[in-house]
């Protein structure tokens, strides 16, 4: 595929993971932070979030999986978590720990198990998302061209 | 490293316990042209400041500068901190940063990824400049340039503090601006 295909459908996947919720501002501030002196900023910053995640997720599923459930350890793990997708834009990720949170005040473990499953499939879907991303941009990169900044506007209306 | 650029360059302590937000501010502050240097523990954070557990009430001279009493030459211009952490919170490393002689005038910024007023009006009681909301951005950054002024200015003279907290929501950006009144 020529290149400027390439960017054109780097930019329209870029556009559609705005407009569905996956990505915020905040992923696009990270963006903005990448450059020449540190070129590969962003791919580091979501890659610790990967890693981060899986834990989280891992450490959820057992703490869920006890007779008495420590609902604070639960909660401290959601916490982290939230603050982690918050600080790299994955919104639907965050989204999920809110009501996650709630059904950890009320102690209601089957609830949590649910929110669990959900945020599960949210961190998939987003990683899916953000893996097909870093490829596109390999791949215009590999074809010589430069990677079009796609700038997140407040009203969805996207710009370049 | 005797250049004198280096003079000119700020010097910023970050406090976080999480991997993701330390890694996000140290960018911040380096797209800024600021050093950074990053903890993640207020304990680290009171080591590095080369402040002991026990109360620094030891008779130094005010200076804007720091000169820690285990002479570590080290100056730092601004401390950043989360306020969620484990064991020491933000807070608590604001306290002690505080009623420490000789780190009492370097200015404090927390951030926390909760809204709550409470919280807020305790920092800013308690002698932080700022309160930031998470996630840092670079404007967050940008505002704070004037207060690492003041560390690097030898007559330090008294300002007012000024309070600015941002909220970002889905569909608009809310900006709140509150700048205490005068004395």
């Amino acid at each position: 595929m020529e290149v400027g295909q390439l960017q054109r459908s780097f930019v329209e996947y870029m556009a559609s993971l705005f407009r569905e919720g996956f990505l915020d501002a905040q992923f696009s501030q990270l963006q903005q932070l990448q450059d020449d002196s540190n070129p590969d900023f962003v791919v580091e910053v979501v890659s610790l979030f990967f890693e981060d995640s899986e834990r989280l997720l891992n450490d959820l599923t057992m703490a869920l999986d006890q007779p008495n459930v420590d609902f604070k350890q639960v909660d401290a793990h959601v916490h982290q978590l939230k603050g982690s997708s918050s600080s790299v834009g994955a919104q639907r990720v965050k989204n999920c720990c809110i009501p996650f949170r709630n059904c950890c005040e009320e102690q209601n473990t089957e609830a949590c198990l649910r929110c669990l499953q959900q945020i599960k499939q949210e961190y998939l879907l987003a990683k899916n998302k953000l893996q097909t991303l870093f490829d596109l941009e390999q791949q215009i990169v590999a074809a010589g061209g430069a990677i079009p900044m796609v700038q997140y506007s407040n009203d969805y209306g996207l710009s370049l | 490293m005797g250049m004198a650029a280096a003079d000119l360059q700020f010097h910023v302590l970050a406090v976080d316990d999480s991997l993701i937000d330390r890694k996000l501010i140290e960018s911040l502050f380096r797209s800024s042209s600021c050093q950074v240097t990053t903890v993640d523990s207020g304990s680290k954070a009171l080591e590095f400041l080369g402040l002991q557990e026990e109360h620094d009430d030891q008779n130094h001279p005010n200076q804007p500068c720091v000169s820690p009493s285990n002479q570590q030459e080290v100056e730092v211009n601004l401390i950043i901190t989360d306020y969620c952490m484990p064991g020491m919170t933000g807070y608590d490393l604001l306290k002690k940063i505080k009623e420490s002689s000789s780190l009492r005038n370097i200015p404090v910024v927390i951030m926390s990824s909760e809204n709550v007023p409470s919280r807020i009006t305790r920092c800013l009681e308690e002698g932080a400049e700022e309160f930031f909301l998470k996630p840092v951005r670079l404007s967050d950054v940008n505002k704070l340039k004037s207060h690492m002024m003041k560390t690097k200015c030898k007559n330090n003279k008294q300002q007012q503090p000024e309070i600015i907290v941002t909220q970002e929501k889905q569909e608009s950006i809310d900006i709140a601006h509150v700048v205490l009144p005068e004395g």
